[in-house]
């Protein structure tokens, strides 16, 4: 074993192991045992409980145990990119609630870089946040903000936008990071490709994916208590798909995501990977559903059997203004809202909506970027709130019925129901009124 | 307004002029206090800079007195009707409305003899006393600053403009107070008025004078702030003023932050500052790191920020003192966007209590400097405030048990020559 940076390393395995037995005494299937077996075999330091499962559509609700505590599934992850949630305390994400967010390998590996984060107890360390940590592999940003980079088989080159220097992000440096990071769930070096590119540069993507996961495996140094998960390439094409999951879910990895989507593409392909990879992936364990983070799409993907989403987007366009609210979006900073004396969402009971109005955020917009903290904390709230409530429907038999109202209240009439929500939904036995 | 609720309870009084006292009956049902000297709580519209209820309520010993300047942003108060406390959720504090912002530029040049210009973010907005009188009834605050032309900090102004800003000021004081007593809407509120005078001691000693005249519930000392004149003249113009001033009335100093400043105003009988100075040490991405332990307790002087901090070079040091630009750093602080913090992972400052010093280090701190991210202006925000606070516990510590040298050196850490230049 390695000498061990951190502190809290032998409560967690102690936690993990009291976690594995309550997991098995829970299982009674021969597979439910197989598996539990295997997860012992290579002692991955998670386990998933599954609470309930929609008798209509692919949801259920999980406990997810994770190194630094348990997760509730579905489960919202919000992303703290650079070691830090956009002007919120650790402790304010704590209080709404946060069991994991996320950290960017790639902004984090360039600054402050893995040798300082790994002095400072890891990024857990480093941030202090107590809960569980989720690190990418560095490679989306490669490819989406770097413009010169350029992918062999050996990983991802690129020049350093701070220095020049040209990098490789090579499957074995991205998980070493990542160990520096100390996440909980680290994700594999993939190759990602557009989502609307198609050709045989997928295919190559894809196989190249099965690759570095393996590579990926062999690099990580912290088994025992760092999750690897495996993405899910093969762009649109249902085969390259089908092909990338028979290979990736041979191999005993903790958990899955899918990846390679919300991109751009067209939502009648987005829905159809989606569901097409939960049909494939093992029952047992996790299955992330990366970049996905709008309401609607949440409560649709939740149906096709995913557990776990993240995505900048509800924090992101709470620094503009826009807070998240059952019927849509309210633009704070819009002249409507400059004499409107309610809370955001008079419902809501988040921080904000209890002491602020419309009108004074409109405001204070203008005066000071605490205006900024208090959208941001509503929506991580909003974020929360969704998945809390998805979950308790599916542990209460009822979720078909909660998409229904939920989507009532998010759409005006029926005839504004994106179709490709109401097909994915009825791909699942829900019918929308 | 003769029977002003606000009563300052004075305590102490070293050598006639530092004082020591609680200023009580503050607010509509007079249920709050401050010590004094103290400092007033900066807002921009309400609201701490970077601050949400949850992170500001991590300090503690906060200001019972909030600052606001809120000039632009009377129509919607108007259609509001029930007062800015309310509007900005704001239930537990004593409201304070001044005329300018101490930390945003004023530029000079739009006064006129019944107007005065303050600045929003849509930019100038002129006031006349109808105005201005109509702003606070829809404010509603606990108490304002009456309107005042002081254009005349400049130390180029001549004795006739500076004459004038007192007989302006004296003016517009006595229209304000005229349409305040005849406002149902005022009952209850309390004016300040405000004492010009430049740098000139005979008009500081007349607007004092005549200022005192009026029924007003204390003073705002206009004209000195930092920049405008050298700490001797300002400390001598301060001592001229207070000496006209009734003792139990309290004196507000507007536009004087720096702790070495404020410990000099204070002495010359200065009982209340704005809190300016935290946030601009926040904005230059800075944490206040100066030394203010006078306890005699051994065991807590170790807690203190260690005097060697100034030796050790970590602070900068500045030049004259009293001519500093505002957005400068000051020898007070400690720049985190400094490459030496990037590996060091202290608390700003050891054994300081605030929540900022309590979870995180400097090298954390340097990281979302030097990623411009928001949650950096949070968190020293709330230790600068914090640090600030307990700089002025210390300072009434100092005057009641007789400790104000101690404190002073501790403050201006036997920084060489400095204290002399100064005094």
């Amino acid at each position: 074993m390695q000498p061990s940076i951190f502190s809290c390393l032998a409560s967690y395995v102690h936690y993990n192991m009291a976690a594995i037995v309550e997991c098995g005494a829970d299982s009674n299937t021969a597979e439910n045992h197989m598996s539990l077996k295997k997860a012992l075999s290579v002692a991955s330091p998670l386990s998933l409980r599954i609470i309930a499962e929609c008798s209509v559509t692919k949801a259920r609700a999980c406990d997810l145990i994770l190194p630094h505590s348990a997760v509730s599934t579905p489960v919202f992850m919000p992303v703290g990119t650079q070691g830090t949630l956009k002007g919120i305390t650790v402790d304010q994400l704590e209080g709404l609630g946060c069991q994991i967010c996320l950290g960017n390998t790639y902004h984090l590996g360039m600054r402050p870089g893995p040798d300082l984060i790994e002095k400072a107890n890891g990024l857990h360390g480093f941030m202090n946040w107590k809960r569980n940590l989720l690190t990418d592999s560095g490679g989306f940003q490669m490819v989406s903000l770097v413009e010169l980079s350029e992918v062999t088989e050996e990983g991802v080159k690129f020049k350093s936008p701070y220095d020049g220097k040209e990098i490789l992000l090579s499957p074995e440096k991205s998980i070493s990071i990542q160990n520096s990071l100390g996440s909980d769930i680290m994700m594999q070096l993939d190759d990602v490709v557009s989502s609307t590119v198609t050709g045989p540069r997928v295919e190559e993507a894809m196989h190249r994916s099965i690759r570095w996961l393996d590579r990926c495996v062999a690099a990580n140094k912290n088994p025992h208590k760092q999750n690897l998960f495996a993405i899910i390439q093969g762009g649109l094409n249902a085969d390259l798909r089908k092909a990338c999951l028979d290979e990736m879910t041979r191999r005993d990895v903790p958990g899955f995501a899918i990846g390679g989507l919300s991109g751009g593409e067209e939502k009648d392909d987005f829905w159809r990977m989606v569901t097409l990879s939960t049909d494939h992936l093992p029952r047992e364990k996790p299955r992330y559903l990366m970049g996905v983070g709008y309401a609607v799409d949440l409560v649709v993907c939740v149906a096709l059997g995913c557990d776990m989403f993240d995505c900048v987007f509800p924090t992101r366009t709470a620094r503009f203004g826009s807070a998240l609210v059952p019927w849509g979006s309210l633009q704070v900073k819009h002249k409507q809202y400059a004499k409107d004396f309610q809370p955001i969402d008079p419902d809501c009971q988040c921080p904000t909506c209890k002491r602020h109005s419309r009108a004074y955020l409109h405001a204070l917009f203008k005066s000071d970027t605490a205006a900024m903290h208090h959208i941001t904390i509503h929506n991580i709230a909003y974020q929360l709130n969704l998945m809390r409530s998805v979950r308790q429907s599916i542990v209460e038999g009822r979720f078909p019925e909660f998409i229904r109202t939920f989507m009532k209240r998010m759409f005006s009439s029926r005839d504004q129901y994106p179709s490709w929500a109401v097909d994915a939904l009825a791909s699942v036995n829900v019918t929308l009124e | 307004m003769a029977g002003s609720r606000i009563k300052l309870e004075l305590s102490r009084v070293v050598q006639g002029k530092s004082r020591l006292g609680v200023l009580k009956g503050l607010g509509r049902t007079g249920q709050h206090s401050l010590e004094v000297p103290g400092c007033l709580l900066y807002t921009h519209f309400g609201t701490v800079p970077h601050l949400t209820q949850d992170t500001l309520h991590t300090l503690s010993n906060l200001s019972s007195v909030t600052q606001v300047t809120l000039a632009e942003h009377q129509e919607v108060l108007e259609e509001f009707k029930d007062g800015f406390k309310k509007f900005a959720g704001l239930h537990d504090t004593v409201l304070y409305c001044s005329l300018h912002d101490p930390a945003a530029p004023c530029p000079p040049g739009y006064t006129t003899n019944k107007t005065v210009s303050v600045w929003g973010s849509g930019g100038r907005i002129e006031l006349t006393v109808a105005k201005f009188m109509a702003l606070q009834k829809t404010v509603r605050p606990d108490w304002y600053q009456s309107m005042a032309d002081g254009e005349t900090w400049q130390s180029n102004t001549s004795r006739k403009r500076v004459r004038k800003s007192v007989d302006r000021t004296l003016a517009h004081l006595d229209e304000c107070l005229l349409v305040h007593q005849n406002s149902q809407e005022l009952q209850g509120v309390e004016v300040f008025g405000v004492v010009e005078g430049g740098d000139i001691l005979e008009e500081r000693v007349r607007s004092a004078r005549e200022t005192a005249k009026r029924p007003v519930a204390g003073f705002c000392l206009d004209g000195l702030q930092t920049g405008s004149m050298d700490q001797a003249l300002r400390t001598q113009l301060i001592a001229a003023m207070t000496k006209e001033l009734p003792e139990d009335k309290p004196r507000l100093l507007q536009g004087v932050g720096r702790p070495d400043e404020v410990l000099a105003c204070a002495e010359a009988g200065v009982d209340l500052f704005e809190s300016f100075f935290p946030f601009q040490v926040t904005e230059r991405g800075c944490a206040l790191c100066f030394n203010f332990d006078i306890s005699p307790d051994p065991e807590r002087a170790g807690r203190a920020p260690p005097a060697g901090v100034v030796n050790t070079g970590e602070t900068q040091p500045n030049g004259d003192v009293t001519l500093d630009d505002q957005t400068q750093m000051t020898s007070f602080e400690i720049n985190l966007k400094d490459k030496r913090y990037q590996d060091d992972f202290r608390p700003l400052v050891g054994g300081c209590g605030c929540y900022c010093c309590q979870n995180h280090q400097r090298a954390y701190l340097h990281h979302l400097l030097v990623t411009n991210e928001l949650l950096a202006g949070v968190l020293l925000m709330i230790h600068n405030t914090a640090h600030y606070n307990g700089f002025f516990s210390a300072l009434r510590e100092a005057i009641a048990n007789d400790k104000l040298d101690l404190l002073k050196r501790r403050v201006l850490g036997e920084r060489g020559g400095q204290t002399e230049r100064k005094e």
